[in-house]
């Protein structure tokens, strides 16, 4: 029986999660050739309110493709870390945002905190980067897929211009999110 | 040289499909969960000379899917199940008139507007039963990403080959969830175009039933003139209301269906070999009742999984074959009963046959299922 | 010599549905006169219909001709006309089918100027089944369902194609039958979205509900309210009420849509 990881991306739709989820597929299964599958969930709204994307990776095939019993998630609203910190697995891992979740979810799982937002705005210099900075931390933190091959992901998915913005946003939330481990 | 590999969400694979099987004319409407289908084809038609046009109604979207067809150009529309209702007059006048298209469903809850976004598998009745008065119909039910780029493909051959509307539905779910698809080679998969007549303009009719089951079909503007109606009519395309063409039509354009069940039929079995307990399952749900088949088989419980691709005809004859093997068979599907009743009729109370059935906006879950399964042990 | 009609109908499917004194059979003959003088290539021509006894009219011409659901022509024939735009595309069909449950589809087709010629036949009433009133039925009208007399009010379809954003509107009568092949030879010609208001009289199902005596009242009817468009600017409000006008009521070069979808597939394509 082949071997799942089950990761969970949520937040506030526009937030760019979806596409963080995407790019952490491409890594997976375009760049280092495993199985990998990603979904999302949303409402009626284009911004705001609750979205979540899941990825799920695997050495063979993805039956079932939604969350079975995730590996870690990550939380960037109240809203979000209230709707989506669920169903993880006992000793998995939840990150959140340091500055958004006042009240921590409740379970047998183990919470870390980061400053996503913040550090998207004051460290790399654009809100916008939050998502590639959350994938850097997940990469970081789990290390499921290479860092070289989350960053390669993230460089084929952003116009010429962005590159160096996005890699720095990366290599950030990479190294704070293996750190958080240490 | 390696082939093209890309991560594409359902929808995007299902307009891959379409350009790979020679489409050339979508007309849609927008409605979610559909809409990438008609974004992507907006994008890739006009590169290869095609056409895209976004019309004022669901209804508008299948009428000019059939005039496109009638000059000769494969065509497609895209949709969910508010659209499939609105368009169900037409798409008989596609079975009664033999004009090929194809038709997407990315089905979501219902009815009336339901859960936009969704998944749902509450219109594979529908698909069927849908428009008014008697006629066959095909309806294909992919279950992955790359499935949905072949199962694309395959309805443009049945609709070409049968002349008439071919249905893919696929949920919500494999509709928008991205995968890993393997870009099949130019001549890769078979391509199937429409028969030519080959009588000369003056001898041509287009229902004539002794050129075959399925009379060649012309196309406007390539010399032939003719008449298509959504009357009842005979060989030459008029309307007529004498008993003896009307029955003679209305049963060939069943037959052409019916009789060849064995060219149209497509079916995964999953360790069916010794099962007892069978699980009877089609699109995404019958990804969660794979995954709980392996669960269950590390329980030492032997259960197997039947999955139809093509749903429409119903596999009638495997289902009966299975159902003298099984104890019980478990139909799982995202609605509140409806395939299950064909596997009832078809299991002809040889075991017992049971319902799992979710309709709350989300899947059915491997656990669910194989809670059912222990339940009919 | 009389005129040879016989080459543009279709062998053995003469008789025709329509009741003694129905105008269908003048528009149609009026078309086949326009398509004449157009010179149009039958093979390379669409006739496209909906339902109704208007709508029976592509079955007896000789042409690429498509009878489709209720109210669907102009969509049917816009798929016709995008797919294959070197095809000559004409619509028929009568008010009910046209501009009630096929309202929606001739606006859009209207809107986008896409080179089709829409031949509506105006007969005021529903008349294939049975006389019901029509989106067009005058108000205070009898039809099979206003027993009491019509309370809706009435569509002007010219008015309704010239809003909606048709390129060309005409509109004449069928007591005129000259100006109908005239009007519609001008429509093929045109390159966009022309529609041809054809004024009709339905003696079986209006007529007789409507005091109407004869078909020939109703033909004189339509004659002693005609008022051409160029005459009526030089009449009062006084001497206009209760008449109609006829000949050309709106032209104009807008772009067509086909060809605005020929520089789309330019674009796509990185010219």
């Amino acid at each position: 029986m082949s071997q799942r990881y089950e990761l969970r991306f949520s937040g506030a739709g526009g937030q760019g999660l979806i596409t963080a989820g995407i790019i952490l597929a491409e890594a997976a299964s375009i760049i280092e050739g495993k199985r990998a599958e990603q979904s999302q969930s949303y409402g009626p709204e284009a911004r705001g309110g609750a979205s979540k994307s899941e990825v799920i990776i695997s050495d063979g095939p993805i039956d079932y493709p939604k969350a079975t019993i995730v590996d870690i998630c990550l939380a960037m609203t109240q809203e979000a870390a209230d709707k989506y910190a669920n169903g993880i697995k006992e000793g998995g891992l939840l990150l959140l945002d340091a500055d958004f979740v006042k009240n921590t979810p409740q379970g047998n799982f183990k919470v870390y905190r980061l400053p996503i937002m913040r550090m998207a705005k004051e460290d790399v210099g654009r809100e916008i980067v939050a998502n590639v900075v959350a994938l850097g931390a997940v990469v970081g933190m789990t290390g499921v897929v290479s860092r070289d091959a989350a960053e390669q992901a993230v460089l084929r998915k952003v116009p010429e211009a962005f590159k160096d913005l996005n890699k720095k946003a990366f290599n950030l939330g990479y190294e704070k999110g293996k750190e958080l481990l240490n | 040289m390696a082939k093209k590999v890309a991560l594409l969400q359902g929808n995007q694979a299902c307009a891959a499909g379409a350009v790979y099987a020679g489409c050339t004319f979508f007309a849609g409407y927008p409605i979610t969960p559909s809409t990438e289908v008609a974004e992507e084809l907006s994008n890739d038609l006009p590169k290869i000379g095609g056409k895209f046009i976004q019309m004022e109604d669901e209804i508008a979207a299948m009428a000019a899917v059939i005039g496109a067809s009638l000059t000769g150009s494969k065509s497609i529309t895209a949709t969910s199940g508010p659209g499939v209702s609105l368009k169900q007059e037409l798409i008989g006048y596609a079975c009664i008139a033999e004009v090929p298209c194809v038709i997407i469903n990315v089905m979501r809850g219902g009815p009336s507007t339901g859960m936009p976004t969704g998944p749902g598998q509450s219109d594979v009745m529908q698909a069927m039963w849908g428009t008014h008065g008697d006629h066959a119909a095909i309806a294909l039910v992919p279950s992955t990403v790359q499935e949905i780029f072949t199962e694309t493909v395959r309805a443009f051959n049945l609709a070409e080959k049968y002349r008439m509307p071919v249905q893919v539905l696929f949920d919500e779910i494999v509709g928008h969830m991205r995968e890993r698809i393997v870009f099949p080679e130019p001549g890769e998969l078979e391509v199937i175009n429409r028969t030519a007549p080959t009588v000369s303009p003056a001898e041509y009719k287009p229902y004539d039933a002794t050129k075959g089951q399925v009379p060649p079909l012309a196309s406007f503007g390539s010399g032939y003139k003719f008449h298509v109606t959504g009357l009842n009519k005979a060989a030459d395309g008029f309307p007529t209301t004498k008993a003896e063409y009307v029955d003679a039509e209305e049963r060939r354009q069943v037959n052409k269906v019916m009789d060849n069940v064995a060219d149209i039929e497509s079916n995964e079995e999953y360790l069916t070999e010794d099962a007892e307990v069978l699980i009877w399952s089609y699109g995404s749900t019958a990804r969660s009742a794979r995954y709980a088949v392996n669960e269950l088989r590390k329980q030492g419980i032997k259960v197997g999984l039947f999955r139809p691709v093509t749903l429409w005809p119903f596999p009638e004859k495997r289902t009966s074959e299975l159902a003298k093997q099984c104890k019980a068979i478990v139909v799982a599907e995202m609605n509140l009963g409806q395939m299950v009743y064909e596997v009832e009729r078809a299991a002809k109370g040889n075991c017992v046959v049971v319902h799992e059935g979710r309709v709350d906006g989300e899947p059915i879950n491997p656990g669910q299922i194989a809670a059912k399964v222990k339940e009919v042990m | 010599m009389a005129y040879d009609y016989d080459k543009s109908i279709r062998p053995g499917k003469l008789p025709h549905i329509w009741c003694p004194g129905c105008g269908h059979g003048i528009v149609m003959k009026g078309l086949i006169r326009a398509m004449d003088t157009c010179g149009l290539d039958r093979k390379n021509t669409a006739i496209v219909s909906g339902i109704g006894c208007a709508s029976r009219l592509p079955g007896y011409l000789d042409a690429c001709t498509l009878h489709t659901a209720h109210g669907r022509a102009a969509a049917f024939a816009t798929g016709v006309k995008m797919a294959k735009p070197e095809m000559t595309v004409i619509c028929c069909g009568g008010d009910g089918d046209g501009t009630a449950i096929g309202g929606n589809h001739f606006i859009h087709a209207c809107r986008r100027n896409i080179d089709m010629t829409y031949v509506i036949m105006n007969n005021f009433i529903y008349g294939m089944t049975g006389g019901q009133f029509s989106p067009c039925t005058p108000t205070g009208a009898k039809a099979s369902t206003t027993p009491y007399g019509n309370p809706d009010p009435v569509f002007d379809i010219s008015k309704l194609a010239i809003g909606a954003g048709a390129t060309f509107v005409a509109r004449t009568t069928a007591a005129h039958p000259r100006e109908i092949d005239k009007l519609i030879t001008m429509g093929i010609k045109h390159k966009g979205m022309a529609i041809i208001e054809v004024l009709d009289d339905c003696p079986t199902t209006y007529g007789r509900r409507n005091k109407f005596r004869s078909v020939v009242d109703m033909m004189k009817h339509l004659k002693a309210n005609a008022v051409p468009a160029v005459a009526a600017s030089k009449m009062t409000a006084e001497q206009l009420a209760g008449k109609f006008l006829t000949g050309v009521l709106f032209q104009e070069e807008r772009p067509e849509y086909t060809a605005q979808y020929a520089e789309v597939i330019k674009k796509a394509q990185g010219a």
